[in-house]
């Protein structure tokens, strides 16, 4: 195992040569637009984009390098949410307490439905992850601390630490920047590790990964249960963002949306995710004005990306360009 | 998109650049509502036509103020309706938020309003806890809530001889708050609730519930769900023929659009609640002509609730002189004595519920009906003391 595992890493080196240079290069400029970008755009629509990039990244990492295609995605972000705004609200812990708890309900939750759902695969996969979904759906409206289809509302956004006031949209506006860029950078780190190597090596050929002696199912587990800590990492900092948790975001369509942002943006890619969420986002937001043509408008954009941007449309780049991105 | 059309506005401001006169005050609406979904024909643009109508008859122009109107499309998500009321308060400079449908967005935005100190003018949502548990001293509540829909038509139908009751309850806790909220009245009005059965959420099957209501010997099936769930089961109570049958359907959440979907063939005999109805009055025909003018529809309670609303913080910015202080136009609108075309008599109370008459109607019959849009008899009528939920103490914003 340990051998293998290295060998692995060192072919990585060698086929990437010279390659992290320029995704340190495109992370560093990526970083200085961040900074920057809440003095041209409105702060808390470029936190919603943010937290909707992480949560886009973290179900990248399951289905563009695990291979492990998850329509349930929703659970994890949704009951991070809820979570992490009870702690937040009720409990009145700090908001990285309160993010932690969040994210910590939806690793938890990740494992449990993962060692089940990991049983099965393909289409089976993605109809169980789907049915233990609509299960936390369920229990989100009917259970009482959820507040129903009002959902929690009104979540103090507190103070860091408990010393420094969040109150104020830049203050967290940095603080959601430095969750979100971590945790993206965290799943870069995760992809370009021997784990994630095996882990294409498993979505390439199960059985050949298997008759090498890799005991996949452990993998897929812990893929699973990573992509769902993520992705509640992403909605328990949406909550303290919004200072609300509801339905929405425990929704199938939250599920469906993400896979759209993935695609649209390029699975399997680094920064394909982060693009398919700003586009999406914004779309939502700044063509809210348009009213019922905004759904229109989005599927016409899907269309065009399944027509031309098969590969989704940092994968394109990326063909054009000749390296993975 | 709305940043670029704020962007050019002030910068046309900035162009003209003429010192403003001292009467000269400038309101900026936002109709936040559903406009692509289940709200759409509810709310949704003929809200926005409301509120334009509004800004006419008050004759703004004349009295030296600008109104300007935006509008979006929350897609009743809570966090994009929130992040488009913050950007309005913050960025855009709007002074009062109008109509929001769907509970949870409602909620949110309340809180970002009483925040940012602007205005909340609420036609859409029927949440209880607007005046209630979340109860802010910049929100307006205008039209109705579920409490008051259901007080309406559980007292006026137990009181017409409806004893006996049996529920079809959606089975989360909004079913359960109005079969709660309706059992309370029907009892205290001498009614008995002879069963009730607990219906998964969304059903498109209830035949089985239906058959159950039936056999129950109720007088009054009460249909405590909303939205898609009580136009499916008014669907098939009427194949089952139960209204003609003698027993009576009460919606407790329910509007004249969608009884116009269903037609009167399919929803003769139901009873509901409404706060406004196009023909009540020449008051009421007369403004729901000119809006059917424009936008080919006759108006829903809601977006009459829109106009009447828009008309009554006009009037009281026009007192207060600026639009700036949210809490010092909600104050005068609470002070004001307002006398609607639509609405009649209403006074806001001091937790920011509009109180007005509430109207219990039945659906005209197939052979009754004159025409598209000719749907309702007006049963009976309580006033908005009744009707409404009384106020709690730790809302009443004029002690505090």
């Amino acid at each position: 195992m340990a051998m293998a595992d290295k060998t692995t890493s060192t072919q990585r080196v060698e086929q990437t040569a010279g390659m992290p240079t320029l995704h340190k290069a495109i992370f560093v400029v990526l970083l200085i637009g961040l900074i920057a970008l809440p003095f041209f755009a409105y702060p808390v629509f470029a936190m919603k984009v943010m937290c909707f990039a992480l949560f886009a990244a973290a179900f990248n990492l399951l289905l563009g390098f695990g291979g492990l295609l998850s329509f349930g995605h929703a659970a994890y972000f949704g009951s991070a949410s809820y979570v992490a705004a009870h702690a937040a609200k009720v409990w009145g812990l700090t908001p990285e307490l309160s993010i932690l708890c969040g994210t910590a309900a939806a690793g938890v939750l990740g494992f449990a439905i993962g060692s089940l759902a990991i049983r099965r695969q393909g289409i089976y996969f993605a109809m169980v992850t789907l049915a233990f979904a609509q299960m936390v759906y369920f229990v989100a409206l009917q259970a009482e601390f959820t507040g129903g289809e009002d959902g929690i509302q009104g979540v103090p956004r507190g103070n860091l630490f408990g010393l420094f006031s969040l109150a104020d949209n830049m203050a967290l506006y940095f603080f959601v920047l430095a969750v979100t860029f971590g945790g993206i950078l965290f799943l870069y780190r995760i992809v370009h590790s021997p784990f994630g190597e095996v882990l294409k090596a498993i979505r390439e050929n199960e059985p050949r990964a298997i008759s090498l002696g890799y005991d996949v199912n452990r993998y897929k587990l812990i893929v699973f249960t990573l992509s769902a800590t993520m992705a509640g990492l992403a909605g328990a900092t949406k909550s303290q963002v919004f200072q609300l948790a509801s339905l929405t975001d425990v929704h199938w369509s939250m599920s469906g949306e993400v896979v759209l942002m993935t695609l649209l943006g390029g699975m399997g890619t680094v920064f394909g995710p982060l693009i398919g969420a700003g586009i999406i986002v914004t779309m939502q937001n700044y063509l809210a004005t348009f009213g019922a043509w905004v759904t229109i408008i989005q599927g016409v954009i899907f269309v065009l990306g399944v027509l031309m941007f098969r590969e989704g449309i940092v994968g394109v780049i990326s063909r054009w360009l000749k390296k993975p991105l | 998109m709305i940043n670029k059309f704020a962007i050019s506005t002030l910068a046309l401001a900035a162009m003209t650049g003429a010192p403003a006169m001292a009467q000269d005050i400038s309101v900026k609406l936002g109709v936040l509502n559903d406009r692509s979904g289940i709200y759409a024909d509810l709310s949704g643009e003929g809200s926005v036509v409301a509120a334009r109508m509004a800004v006419e008859d008050f004759k703004a122009a004349d009295k030296g103020m600008t109104v300007e109107i935006v509008s979006a499309d929350h897609q009743n998500k809570p966090d994009v309706g929130s992040n488009i009321a913050r950007q309005w308060y913050d960025v855009d400079g709007v002074n009062a938020i109008l109509d929001i449908p769907t509970s949870s967005v409602a909620l949110a935005v309340a809180n970002i309003t009483h925040e940012a100190n602007g205005v909340m003018l609420n036609s859409g949502a029927g949440s209880t806890s607007l005046t209630r548990e979340q109860c802010r001293p910049t929100t307006v509540h205008w039209t109705y809530d579920t409490a008051a829909l259901a007080n309406g038509t559980g007292a006026a139908m137990t009181n017409a001889g409806g004893k006996k009751w049996f529920f079809l309850t959606a089975d989360y806790a909004f079913g359960h708050s109005l079969e709660e909220n309706t059992t309370a009245v029907v009892e205290a009005n001498g009614g008995e609730v002879v069963g009730q059965v607990n219906v998964p959420f969304p059903a498109q099957d209830f035949s089985s519930f239906l058959l159950q209501a039936q056999g129950s010997g109720a007088d009054v099936i009460g249909l405590a769900n909303a939205g898609g769930d009580t136009v499916n089961a008014i669907k098939q109570a009427s194949e089952f023929g139960i209204t003609q049958a003698g027993q009576k359907l009460a919606a407790l959440l329910m509007f004249a659009n969608d009884v116009h979907a269903l037609g009167p063939q399919t929803a003769q005999g139901l009873s509901l609640t409404e706060a406004f109805y196009w023909d009540q009055n020449d008051g009421t025909r007369e403004f729901s002509q000119r809006f059917m003018d424009t936008h080919g529809s006759m108006p829903s309670m809601v977006q009459a609730g829109v106009y009447s609303a828009t008309l009554a913080y006009l009037e009281a910015v026009q007192t207060v002189g600026s639009a700036e202080d949210g809490k010092a136009v909600v104050d005068q609108m609470k002070a004001m004595d307002i006398d609607d075309a639509l609405f009649g008599k209403v006074t806001i109370r001091a937790d920011g519920r509009a109180l007005h008459d509430m109207y219990l109607f039945e659906v005209k019959t197939a052979e009754e009906s004159t025409g598209e849009w000719d749907l309702y008899n007006q049963i009976s009528s309580v006033t908005g003391e009744e009707a409404f939920l009384p106020m709690l103490d730790e809302c009443d914003f004029s002690k505090q």
